[in-house]
């Protein structure tokens, strides 16, 4: 067992050497990209972390692309649709590829070994691209956003949540949707992918002391 | 002990070589020429908005009793309660606790106003009639309004016919306030206006489609096309496309009882229940890992010895 409470560590009241000290001495450059993995890392199971964060540059590519050409683009240009297309398959794979990650992450009790905030940072990414994807289907500006705008507004509603977030109001959803939560899914996505860094990849279970001997 | 419980143990058992850039790379080409590919065959979905100028083209008996119902506040935007209409009780409550009466009226909706009148009033040329009709309208007193309004809405709904005849201190201005909103909607005029209002510029459409609601209209286009509140509507997309499947625990609930019951307190307060049981059912998953019983479930079904097999098959564990 190895620790790396005093990598790169200088004790100081400097606020500056203080961060400094947090973020590197948990992520040293051989940790942050590292060139070998634990030999347990062998299984397609692995794959859908990856696909899910390639998906989201996808979406976010084209989600920009979108956001040039203003909301009502795509319905008159052919290359707009397109786009939209690409934009639309690409959040279907997010989800897909992220659901796969998530059940298979809770089948390998991934948050094992102190990789609790991973697990969390995980599902916070999840809810929060609900809420992104959700304000994207009200902003299509056709008849689907207008009935689900209309549906969703009682349950907000019911809630108090309408009394703030109002989905009727297009304006106010498509700012969330190009600002506020974007950047809030990918602020969580950072976090969590350098938390999996940071942890490193959950062994097997039984293997929890690291020596690669069974518990 | 809790010094130690932050100390990250890294792996020292055997490793490989891991390209974890290559396989980013990969990654993201495989998603890209995927993504390009769903696009080029299947497109993407985009049935065209309804408008209000529609709505009275096509179904003109819904939308004047529509807006006769907003004259007489029985429409369900005029009667909703917050955060539009000011109505005490109203909002739908989780146990005790009316977190929509809580919230307050923070977008109030004057919809007799927003919908009929003011509209009507904004009308360039208005005919002599119609002049008389919203004079006579301006200078009655609230219950006379309702009581006109009401009788006209009671007369429309058992004749199912455009415009109720009988005598006209009955139904008051209603009649001609109704049949001209009828005759500006159908122009296309009204769609701006109630969008609109007095701005310019407009990105909020709460009137437009609160009024496009209070009809069939909008639901009959929504459920023939597979998307109504019980038929798993918010989840479905138009079309033959997927829609937003990650909300199917969301819109199970509504398709069973007690939920889908409205004759049932918990049925009557589906929306509230729905939402507080999705909220918990969140922090749930959020809290897996510090939940005695739900984190042992991946040890009781050992699916992880399928992911892992590989490495099972040459570390056993002890005792297997």
């Amino acid at each position: 067992m190895s620790t790396t409470k005093s990598v790169g560590q200088t004790p100081s009241t400097l606020w500056t050497a203080r961060l400094r000290n947090k973020f590197f001495g948990g992520l040293p450059p051989e940790r942050l990209l590292p060139d070998k993995q634990p030999a347990y890392v062998a299984s397609w199971i692995y794959v859908f972390g990856v696909l899910t964060i390639a998906s989201l540059l996808i979406i976010i590519a084209s989600g920009v692309w979108l956001s040039f050409e203003g909301p009502l683009w795509w319905h008159t240009s052919n290359v707009g649709h397109f786009v939209n297309s690409i934009h639309f398959w690409s959040v279907q794979l997010f989800f897909f590829s992220m659901a796969i990650h998530l059940w298979g992450k809770f089948w390998m009790s991934a948050w094992r070994g102190g990789r609790s905030r991973t697990w969390m940072t995980g599902v916070l990414a999840f809810l929060a691209s609900i809420g992104t994807a959700f304000t994207g289907y009200l902003v299509q500006t056709n008849f689907d956003s207008q009935w689900i705008a209309s549906e969703a507004k009682d349950g907000l509603n019911s809630v108090g949540i309408g009394a703030w977030f109002n989905v009727l109001n297009v304006g106010q959803a498509l700012l969330l949707h190009v600002a506020a939560l974007p950047l809030i899914v990918g602020l969580i996505t950072i976090i969590h992918v350098l938390q999996v860094r940071r942890r490193g990849v959950v062994p097997p279970v039984g293997f929890e002391d690291s020596s690669g001997d069974a518990a | 002990m809790k010094s130690r419980s932050r100390e990250i143990v890294q792996w020292q058992g055997p490793s490989k070589r891991y390209d974890i850039v290559k396989e980013f790379v990969v990654a993201l080409t495989v998603v890209a020429i995927l993504t390009l590919a769903l696009s080029a065959l299947f497109s993407s979905p985009d049935e065209p908005s309804l408008t209000i100028k529609s709505w009275a083209n096509t179904s003109s008996e819904d939308f004047v009793l529509a807006a006769a119902t907003e004259l007489d506040g029985s429409s369900p935007s005029a009667s909703y309660g917050p955060p539009y209409v000011a109505i005490p009780g109203s909002g739908q409550k989780i146990g005790p606790v009316n977190l929509q009466a809580l919230a307050g009226v923070r977008t109030p909706v004057n919809s007799a106003n927003a919908f009929v009148i003011d509209p009507l009033r904004a009308w360039p040329n208005p005919s002599s009639s119609l002049t008389f009709a919203l004079g006579a309208w301006a200078r009655a007193s609230p219950d006379q309004q309702q009581q006109w309004a009401s009788a006209y809405v009671q007369a429309l709904g058992e004749t199912k016919q455009l415009k109720a005849t009988g005598a006209a201190d009955k139904y008051g201005p209603v009649p001609e306030l109704t049949s001209s909103l009828l005759v500006m909607a159908k122009s296309g005029a009204l769609d701006g206006v109630v969008a609109l209002g007095s701005n310019f510029y407009q990105t909020n459409y709460t009137h437009s489609l609160l009024f496009m609601g209070d009809g069939t209209y909008l639901e009959d286009a929504a459920v023939k096309q597979n998307l109504g509140g019980d038929q798993s509507g918010m989840m479905n997309e138009t079309g033959s496309y997927p829609g937003q499947a990650w909300l199917w625990l969301y819109t199970f609930w509504y398709q069973i009882p007690p939920f889908s019951n409205e004759a049932t307190t918990i049925g009557a307060n589906a929306d509230a229940v729905v939402w507080g049981i999705m909220m918990l059912l969140s922090l749930l998953l959020l809290l897996v890992p510090f939940l005695p019983g739900i984190r042992s479930i991946p040890r009781w079904i050992p699916l992880y010895r399928i992911i892992w097999r590989q490495w099972y098959r040459n570390h056993p564990m002890p005792g297997k």
